[in-house]
């Protein structure tokens, strides 16, 4: 670890300010941010200690029934705050499927949807990653990859965002809001937040140099019964191999298949970014239960998905995980009350 | 006729057992730990300088040159440590040696590099970040060569002998015609990854040199104090008096440990260079490579039965690695050698020296892995015979060790295999794979019977009696967590009668005398019987000092006399043993070594592992539910301890069943998990409810204890249980280990909606 300077910042303005010049970095809970300092895979010479910043660390609703979460709030207390365990739960699940409670105790919202891979050559300062200096190759693609992502990856880069919390807010459609290093506001929808590699994999989120992750809102949610599956090597603390966050608004029709009447899913641990494609969405939206529509939403789900060796059972698994969750979810729909009213 | 003293009584009730000596210590943070060592503490006048180990970015190659000017020149940096100023060192060696804890091991000693992660160079500086920041500017410059690091039989040789000195090859009876006379076969293949200790405390060492910088005292994380003392005076050319090796509390050895590693090697030589204490400690991710590891397996094991489950044949072929420069063979078919008795046992094995880290012993070297051929392939066996694997157990269960050709001096395997299946409702099982299933999880159970051979190993003890009446043991023996400070307490306590808060136990230094350490489940019989010895001598002076003639019990026979209460006494007349030391105290000391017990005895600890497992038929993930283990392992000295070894043991049969692996990324010889976020072991969401029980047994032969070794044999055949309850709830077999999702997924059912 380089010595850099450490600073607290006290309002979301002086913070934007003195994270811009390059090397300047923001920290929060510090979980993702030190691991990767110790060893040198980013140096930054100047921390700026965010987490006094007022008024981040709330979550709150307003009568139109959107839901305001602040940038500072711990991952263990959004995923067990009565307004989103009651309306959310899909977020709750995922967050609660990740880390382990230390980590949840000290993570922040901001920081979850900011954390870097987990490739192992990105991990390992011996080895090429395109991620740390740009130009430099992947060991990835011809190596440990068993992690790695089937789809959004590029010749340059096939690491996989390994965000739970990402997901749960893919498919809420969550909206990022910034303060930018001039003092101004925006929000960035978390469908464009992520950025596929491309040949820049080490452009990763829309953010720019200073900007300031202030909060996210979650429109209401939507109707259907909400769930998230983390299949995993053990049954806590490690990274997706694949997950699903979905809502589905189904019919329970006892004797028949039942009917869907719409179905929002993303999924994680398989892709650079979280996945979701609206056209997989559609061949479900109002049709009754079959394998063809089911694998009709896989094929378009998984379309273009390729895997590099180790990484292969991905491409099956996530099928069979979607498949699974959709027809067991719409057969077990217990409707989240549609108004969101509490 | 003589009189003699009778013997301490080995049945002190100590009911459900006693707490650890050590735990309020522990868990509260307030046990010092080799890298938590202050000035105060080691008695320095200066804080411990912090050394940070560079290591290699190659696996097999010449180091060229190092670029060490920014590191020299840090803010805060004393020395730069590199082979061109390193002091000069034995070379490696010797490589066939008794003991091989206690060879000469330098660093920094020529332009090899053998391994990923093999130290080049060592910073040391006024604080770890400091020393860290200064290592990282360190560039090299190598000439790499292709490593060679993965397992094959074309390029394999025979090794000499294996670990222990055991022979390569065994054979009893004629394999070739009993297998093809044989109505079931068996012919496979299986195989266990790289696996690492992963203690949770990383190996680390302080060093301090006296004023001369002639004697040097290491506090170090180490599980044999005399054979460090000896490996690193040999290596630094000093005598063995030179070194003293301090090392009370180790956070978990697990085998990785056993050897000793180029932080304490490097510490003492940066403290002397520098005249002043110097601690380094590994990161986590250097422990994956610059320490020891389990070495990955390919065994085929080849079995045949007749119809009614009688083993006729048995072969046990494996494969296994180790470094390029060294000499280690896993013991993989030790125990197929003497757990069934077939009519014919066949047994070999192969070597790679690879460019990889050492391999060496970790947790049951040799069974651990090897019983999961062993027990998966008696599995495959009892489904083909259509037998219950637990009645092909028992057909086969055996008094006499078939390939040693000796009795058991104690062997409940039996019993062990029915109360187990008792425990655990065994006999609700169907035996036929794939048929339960509740909702998404196809449920089912296995079972896997336990051994680890007994080894008792060199050890002495001195104990000294004040004459306040406190009793203080000393032996530069170990408790990497084990247990071993508690039940030497309790070993003093019941052999001389004195109440255990009446007794210290002071281990973990080498200027006590010379103990076996922990390894190999041979800490408490080596330590615990040199331990009881001297005991015996102790009770012996006390007794005759009583009945001298102007004695307190003058005239009283010593057959009618005993130890409790930390009196002595013949039932009426009752001396408290105060009155019968010298003012500055009695000492006595007390040994032990194997004796010829070992020619004329098979020892062995035994037991039965029963699973239940629950696996997805969509993901393939598998769940252990729940865990029966019962072992037989002698008298029991610290029930509560003896559980957690053999809970532990169970819980890390779940790893090394589903989870645990490192493998080798062939391109540049890495190990390529390098932290706990990668390196899978059982999280307490994957540890169920665990049913483990010791049975009672009395252990005749090994030592004046009677007890056997308790540390391994509950990881002994727990992974094949588990291998088993998979094939039983899918009726797939891997035999790739470990068993996880992507493996079992391709076998998997269609979904269904
Ligand atoms: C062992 C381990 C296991 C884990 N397992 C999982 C898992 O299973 N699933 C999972 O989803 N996650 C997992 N995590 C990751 C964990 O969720 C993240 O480390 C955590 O969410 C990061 O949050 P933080 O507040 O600590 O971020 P920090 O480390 O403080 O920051 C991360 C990055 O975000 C930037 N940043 C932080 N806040 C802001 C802001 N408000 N505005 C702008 N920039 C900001 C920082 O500059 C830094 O670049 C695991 C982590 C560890 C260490």
């Amino acid at each position: 670890m380089k010595t850099f300077t450490y600073t607290r910042a006290s309002t979301v303005a002086e913070a934007a300010k003195r994270a811009t010049p390059a090397g300047a970095m923001p920290i929060a809970g510090g979980t993702n941010l030190l691991d990767l300092a110790k060893p040198e895979l980013i140096n930054p010479d100047q921390i700026i200690d965010i987490t006094r910043l007022p008024d981040l660390n709330t979550v709150t609703r307003t009568s139109d029934g959107t839901v305001h979460i602040g940038a500072l709030v711990p991952n263990a207390d959004l995923a067990a705050h009565p307004l989103i365990r009651q309306h959310y739960p899909v977020l709750s699940r995922a967050i609660l499927s990740g880390a382990s409670p230390q980590i949840r105790n000290m993570a922040t919202t901001g920081g979850n949807l900011l954390q870097r891979t987990r490739c192992i050559p990105f991990y390992d300062p011996a080895a090429r990653c395109n991620k740390r200096t740009p130009g430099a190759g992947c060991d990835a693609l011809h190596g440990p990859n068993r992690m790695n992502a089937i789809l959004g990856g590029s010749p340059s880069c096939i690491a996989v965002n390994p965000s739970d919390m990402a997901v749960a807010l893919r498919v809420l459609d969550a909206t990022i809001h910034v303060t930018t290093a001039a003092g101004t506001t925006r929000t960035i929808p978390i469908a464009d937040f992520h950025l596929l590699p491309g040949n820049t994999p080490d452009h990763e989120t829309r953010l720019e140099r200073g900007d300031i992750i202030t909060g996210l809102t979650l429109p209401p949610p939507p109707p259907g019964r909400q769930v998230y599956r983390k299949v995993r090597d053990r049954a806590s603390y490690a990274f997706a191999l694949v997950s699903v966050a979905a809502i589905i608004d189904a019919d329970p029709t006892p004797d028949a298949s039942p009917h869907i009447r719409s179905a929002r899913f993303a999924l994680g641990g398989i892709a650079t970014k979280p996945w979701r494609i609206p056209a997989a969405e559609a061949a479900l939206a109002d049709q009754p239960l079959t394998r063809d529509a089911l694998n009709r939403a896989a094929d378009l789900t998984l379309a273009g998905a390729s895997g590099h060796g180790e990484n292969d059972f991905k491409i099956p698994l996530a099928r069979r995980t979607l498949t699974h969750v959709i027809a067991h979810t719409a057969r077990n729909p217990i409707p989240m009350d549609p108004s969101g009213a509490t | 006729m003589t009189d003699t003293l009778p013997k301490a009584p080995l049945d002190t009730p100590f009911g459900p057992g006693i707490d650890r000596v050590e735990g309020p210590l522990k868990v509260t943070g307030t046990a010092p730990y080799a890298n938590e060592h202050t000035a105060r503490r080691i008695g320095s006048p200066t804080h411990p300088l912090v050394g940070f180990m560079v290591l290699s970015t190659i696996a097999k190659g010449r180091l060229v040159s190092l670029d060490t000017t920014a590191a020299r020149t840090s803010p805060g940096v004393r020395l730069v440590l590199t082979r061109d100023n390193a002091p000069p060192q034995n070379d490696w060696g010797p490589l066939v040696a008794r003991d091989r804890f206690a060879r000469s091991q330098p660093a920094l000693h020529d332009d090899r590099i053998r391994f990923f992660g093999q130290p080049v160079a060592l910073v040391v500086a006024d604080t770890l970040e400091t020393a860290r920041a200064a290592a990282q500017t360190i560039s090299a410059t190598y000439e790499p060569e292709t490593p060679a690091v993965t397992l094959d039989e074309k390029t394999a040789i025979i090794p000499p002998t294996l670990n222990g000195f055991k022979p390569t090859r065994t054979s009893i009876g004629d394999f070739r015609n009993s297998y093809a006379a044989s109505a079931a076969k068996l012919d496979v293949t299986y195989e266990t990854p790289h696996q690492s200790h992963a203690q949770m405390e990383p190996h680390a060492t302080t060093a301090l040199w006296d004023a001369n910088g002639e004697h040097v005292t290491l506090w170090t994380s180490n599980q044999i104090l005399n054979s460090a003392q000896k490996g690193i005076a040999s290596t630094l050319q000093l005598k063995p008096e030179q070194v003293r090796i301090v090392g009370l509390y180790v956070g978990g050895g697990f085998g990785g440990k056993l050897p000793w590693f180029d932080d304490a090697l490097l510490a003492a030589i940066a403290a002397r260079m520098l005249k002043c204490p110097v601690r380094v400690a590994m990161t986590r991710q250097q422990m994956f490579t610059a320490t020891t590891h389990r070495t990955a397996t390919r065994q085929r094991i080849r079995i045949g039965a007749a119809r009614d489950g009688h083993l006729r044949a048995i072969a046990h072929d494996a494969l296994s690695h180790c470094a390029s420069f060294d000499n280690f063979v896993e013991d993989t078919t030790t125990i197929t050698r003497g757990l069934y008795g077939a009519d014919a046992i066949t047994t070999s094995a192969l070597l790679n020296k690879l460019d990889l880290p050492r391999s060496d012993s970790m947790r049951a070297p040799g069974d651990a892995v090897g019983m999961i051929a062993l027990e998966c392939g008696l599995d495959e066996i009892a489904h083909t015979l259509g037998m219950d694997p637990v009645a092909l157990r028992l057909a086969n269960d055996t008094q006499t060790d078939p390939t040693a050709k000796r009795p058991f001096s104690s062997r409940k395997l039996a019993e062990c295999l029915r109360t187990g299946a008792t425990r655990f409702n065994w006999s609700a099982r169907n035996p036929t794979p794939g048929q339960h299933r509740e909702g998404e999880w196809l449920i089912g159970t296995g079972m896997a019977s336990a051994m680890r051979y007994n080894l008792v190993r060199p050890s002495q003890a001195e104990i000294i009696l004040s004459q306040t009446g406190h009793l203080t043991v000393r032996m530069a023996m170990t408790d990497p967590g084990t247990g071993t400070i508690t039940i030497l307490a309790r070993i003093a306590s019941e052999a001389t009668g004195i109440p255990p808060d009446r007794i210290t136990v002071t281990i973990g230094d080498t200027d006590f005398p010379p103990a076996a350490g922990s390894g190999g489940s041979f800490g408490a019989e080596s330590a615990g019987s040199a331990l009881y010895n001297a005991c015996e001598t102790l009770r012996l002076r006390l007794a005759r000092t009583a009945t001298t003639e102007n004695g307190p019990l003058a005239n009283i026979p010593l057959s009618t006399l005993s130890f409790s209460n930390a009196s002595l006494t013949n039932g009426t007349k009752t001396i408290p043993l105060t009155q019968l030391v010298p003012r500055d105290g009695l000492t006595t000391q007390g040994s032990i070594k194997p004796g010829n017990e070992a020619k004329d005895w098979s020892q062995a600890s035994f037991g039965a592992h029963f699973a239940e497992v629950a696996v997805s038929a969509v993901t393939g993930e598998t769940r252990v539910r729940r865990m029966t283990g019962v072992f037989a392992c002698g008298r029991i000295l610290n029930a509560r301890t003896a559980r957690s070894q053999a809970i532990g043991g169970m819980i890390w049969g779940i790893s090394a069943a589903l989870f645990e692996a490192n493998p080798v990324d062939p391109r540049s010889g890495q190990f390529t998990a390098r932290d706990l976020a990668n390196y899978h072991v059982a999280s307490h969401a994957d540890a169920p409810h665990i049913d483990a029980t010791f049975l009672p047994e009395d252990e005749p032969v090994s030592n004046p204890l009677h007890i056997k070794g308790i540390g391994e044999v509950g990881i002994c055949g727990a992974p094949a249980a588990i291998g088993n309850a998979i094939f039983n709830a899918t009726g797939i077999r891997i035999r790739n280990f470990p068993i996880t999702p992507d493996k079992l997924l391709p076998h998997l059912p269609e979904i269904s909606l």
